[in-house]
């Protein structure tokens, strides 16, 4: 049986550009990459290809030291073009040029019979096999997941409500089976239940309504509700010593192809969307697509910040760069690098803010879209104002008092106000409303190392 | 605006690393931020998007919220000279000239030491000048008896910031309100400058026959110890030269003398007003402090023995400084609870120990002042006990 939870506090932040429901097919973009940096909880990621190298989709390209059993794999087929380093030749990304065709590793086919009297051992050798363990997401610390941990519960957020976030039922349409068998394969790992949790106010599609052998739960709020560590902390939150997982549809979907049809498929539907996008609409893609492609033509201006994710959480990547493993949203918005007047004073409807001091008035209009640029609006100062950060976090956490524990380094503090259950994401709209214009995500993933490493 | 940005561009190069007044960069900033919002972009991984708000904005706020008190004030001192000298047929003009005569020095010292001493720990300390004073700088002059001499405007001004502030690291880490902590200092530095005639501006002329500096407070406590009705004193009081002046819809209007800012409980409502409606203030200690000082007023009355304990519950939330205390005192995020429970506590036992002062400390007729600088220094108590609740359920959470 699923829960019905509301949610009252946060702030759902109404850009201008969300993405027309349509999906485009167009010619594939040229390279696709696998940045090392999407995924955290890596000790010293290890090359396993050279330049020139050939490879399949699902062929792998590097493993991490401290679990050289998770193998990160190649999202198409084609040859390794570049392995860029960065300082201290930390690995950065690997390039593919892809075919025009993509040719798949070939991984082990099971009917949906077998499917259910598959064992623990064999799922996970199959998944870290072929590239989509990482798709699954160990919490507390939002790190790659432990193979040799089974967790307490699995969750997956089956919608988006970060600032033009892309609609699921249409990313993941006609995809019920492949999302079906994949659950029942996640079912396996776990000794707790595997939940799906899903936006009350919205039409469900019947991908994630009609799936069985799931707790299917229902949110309603404003964002962020449909961060998974919210809805963890609503259903089932997590303890001192707890291991859950999460993972996102699409990777649930590619373990049901996975197992159905024997290949790590990573074709997926991205949003390319953004106030400075002429054509904000849906592409068919696969992991690791160069933007290039997508927003070549379809820009209103030319200084703008490509963004590879949504506008919370994302990673600026620049014109020519390469989408995320776990992003579904390319974000263009203007740069904001230009001085203003007397800008601090002003008073202006266009600047969105979660705030109604002087002069800020898109309070009274929330309905309508805005254009949001990359400025900062201010300065850094000292914590100052408060009770804010605690109106955009629906949860029964404190995040200043979590932040300051981080300052001061205090581990103890931090554990027993909460840090296991966040990641940036479900505290990046304090980031966003912030007066004193804290570096909250970055703060908070600092904290989340000292607790690990400790 | 091109021009100016033009000229502010071409200045910057000497203020940074390496140019000539390199020391002054924090200064130059200052300036800079001020005319112009910085040009500084998000980082690369991240929110790139950030509210639109930033301190300036939210201390511009609260100074715009202490306009009516301050316009009022200035009115309010020269009416209540004219009176105190007998001419009541002094003009509105006459009586704002007069108040601005006396008020407007008052600000401009208390801005010009706070800044000043800003400014130079900023440059020493090399961190950016804080808006925090923006609003001390206000809050001072209304606190102040409108007699004050300058001097002495500037000196609490710069030991509430330098001691009361800057020891502790600055805007954000004091302990103790800054403003109050001014007026505190003066209180007990020069105690005979702060009470007794003070409360109205007399300037050179001659007093009216019968006059009296008396603030409610006094009257209040005076009666009660004589054993006389305190309402009726109230009442009789000003009879000849200042007419019902603390009658309680006048007190209400604040048409009456006390310190600057301090005297119309109408005026601090609309900028507790303005202070809820934007957000910047929080309404659950305005009303907490409002709750806890009429609960405490009530209790006194059933309890109470002296005439100055059955004075009705609501009158102590006009006399005095309660409501300004309430709205831009207590309300200071930096020292108030900042734990949302928290606040509720905090506010309630300020109301309370305003009027238990009130009540039972004849030496501080005004209890708020000093009820708002004790819970400063509990409210990190208070918020330990919340934080504490929170720790507490998680652990229960994860044994059960």
């Amino acid at each position: 049986m699923g829960k019905f939870i509301r949610l009252k506090k946060g702030f759902t932040i109404n850009l201008k550009g969300k993405a027309a429901p349509k999906v485009v097919e167009t010619d594939q973009p040229e390279t696709f990459v696998i940045k090392p940096t999407d995924f955290f909880g890596l000790y010293m990621p290890k090359v396993v290809v050279n330049v020139g190298d050939t490879v399949k989709a699902g062929s792998p390209l590097f493993h991490d030291k401290k679990y050289e059993n998770i193998l990160f794999t190649a999202p198409v087929s084609g040859e390794v073009v570049e392995v860029k380093r960065g300082e201290k030749r930390k690995l950065l990304e690997i390039k593919i040029l892809a075919d025009k065709k993509v040719e798949f590793e070939v991984f082990k086919k099971y009917s949906v019979s077998e499917i259910n009297n598959l064992g623990a051992a064999e799922i996970k050798d199959q998944l870290l096999q072929s590239g989509i363990w990482p798709s699954l997401v160990q919490r507390p610390f939002g790190v790659v997941a432990d193979p040799a941990t089974s967790p307490k519960a699995i969750h997956i957020s089956a919608f988006d409500t970060h600032p033009l976030a892309p609609d699921y039922s249409i990313l993941f349409k006609g995809q019920d089976q492949f999302f079906q068998v994949g659950v029942d394969v996640l079912k396996k790992l776990t000794s707790g239940i595997v939940h799906v949790n899903t936006h009350a106010s919205s039409e469900i599609s019947t991908v994630f309504s009609q799936v069985k052998s799931a707790d299917v739960n229902k949110f309603s709020g404003p964002h962020p509700a449909g961060c998974v560590g919210v809805q963890i902390h609503h259903i089932d939150p997590i303890n001192k010593g707890d291991v859950v997982w999460t993972i996102n549809p699409l990777g649930v979907i590619q373990i049901g192809k996975l197992f159905l049809n024997g290949v790590y498929d990573t074709s997926r539907v991205v949003a390319v969307v953004g106030s400075e996008v002429k054509n904000p609409q849906y592409y068919r893609t696969y992991t690791g697509a160069s933007v290039k492609k997508f927003i070549e033509g379809n820009l209103n201006q030319d200084h703008v910040r490509v963004i590879s994710g949504n506008p919370l959480t994302g990673t600026s990547i620049g014109k020519d760069g390469h989408i995320g493993f776990f992003d579904h949203q390319v974000s263009v918005l203007p740069e904001g690098d230009y001085y203003e007047f007397l800008g601090w004073i002003t008073p202006s409807a266009k600047k969105i803010s979660f705030h109604r001091a002087l002069g800020l008035l898109s309070f009274l209009s929330p309905a309508s879209e805005r254009v949001a640029d990359t400025n900062t609006h201010g300065e850094p100062r000292a914590f100052v104002q408060t009770g804010v950060f605690e109106q955009v976090t629906p949860m029964d956490v404190l995040p200043t008092h979590l932040l300051k524990s981080i300052l001061a380094e205090d581990i103890d503090e931090m554990e027993a106000l909460g840090i296991y259950e966040v990641i940036e994401e479900d505290l990046a709209l304090c980031e966003f409303v912030d007066v004193s214009k804290h570096k909250v995500q970055e703060i908070l993933r600092e904290g989340l190392d000292l607790v690990q490493q400790s | 605006m091109k021009f100016l940005r033009n000229q502010l561009d071409k200045v910057k190069h000497q203020f940074e690393k390496g140019g000539k007044l390199e020391k002054y960069f924090y200064a130059y900033e200052a300036m800079d931020t001020f005319l112009f919002a910085p040009n500084t972009t998000n980082e690369v991984k991240g929110s790139q998007i950030r509210d639109a708000i930033d301190l300036k904005r939210l201390m511009m706020t609260v100074i715009i919220a202490m306009v009516p008190c301050l316009l009022f004030g200035i009115y309010n001192v020269g009416h209540q000279h004219f009176l105190a000298i007998g001419d009541a047929g002094a003009t509105l003009g006459q009586k704002i000239g007069v108040g601005l005569w006396q008020v407007l020095p008052i600000v401009v010292v208390s801005y010009a030491v706070g800044l000043g001493i800003e400014f130079v720990f900023a440059i020493i300390r090399k961190h950016p000048v804080n808006e925090g004073f923006l609003v001390t700088g206000m809050l001072i002059p209304l606190v102040m008896p409108p007699d004050i001499p300058l001097w002495q405007v500037g000196v609490a001004t710069a030991f509430a910031v330098i001691i009361g502030k800057e020891a502790f690291g600055g805007t954000g880490m004091n302990v103790v309100n800054v403003a109050l902590t001014a007026r505190a200092f003066l209180y007990f530095a020069y105690p005979t400058d702060i009470s007794g005639d003070v409360w109205t501006y007399l300037g050179d002329a001659q007093v009216v026959a019968g006059f009296s500096g008396a603030t409610p407070l006094s009257v209040a406590g005076d009666a009660s110890t004589n054993g006389n009705n305190v309402i009726a004193a109230l009442n009789s009081f000003g009879t000849g030269w200042n007419e019902g002046v603390f009658t309680l819809q006048n007190m209400f209007l604040g048409f009456r003398p006390g310190s600057i800012g301090e005297t119309s409980t109408l005026m601090c409502l609309i900028g507790g007003l303005i202070l809820i409606a934007t957000g910047t203030g929080s309404w659950k200690i305005m009303v907490s402090v409002f709750g806890g000082a009429y609960a405490m007023g009530l209790l006194l009355n059933l309890v109470g023995s002296t005439p100055y304990t059955q004075l009705p519950a609501y009158y102590h939330l006009v006399i005095g400084g309660l409501a300004f205390g309430a709205v831009f005192m207590a309300t200071d995020p930096v020292t108030a609870a900042q734990t949302e429970t928290g606040k509720w506590v905090y506010g309630l036992l300020i109301g309370m120990f305003t009027v238990l002062i009130r009540n039972f400390n004849p030496a501080y007729p005004e209890g708020i002042m000093l009820a708002i600088l004790f819970m400063n220094v509990f409210a990190p108590l208070i918020d330990y006990v919340v934080v504490s609740a929170n720790k507490k359920r998680r652990l229960q959470r994860a044994t059960v």
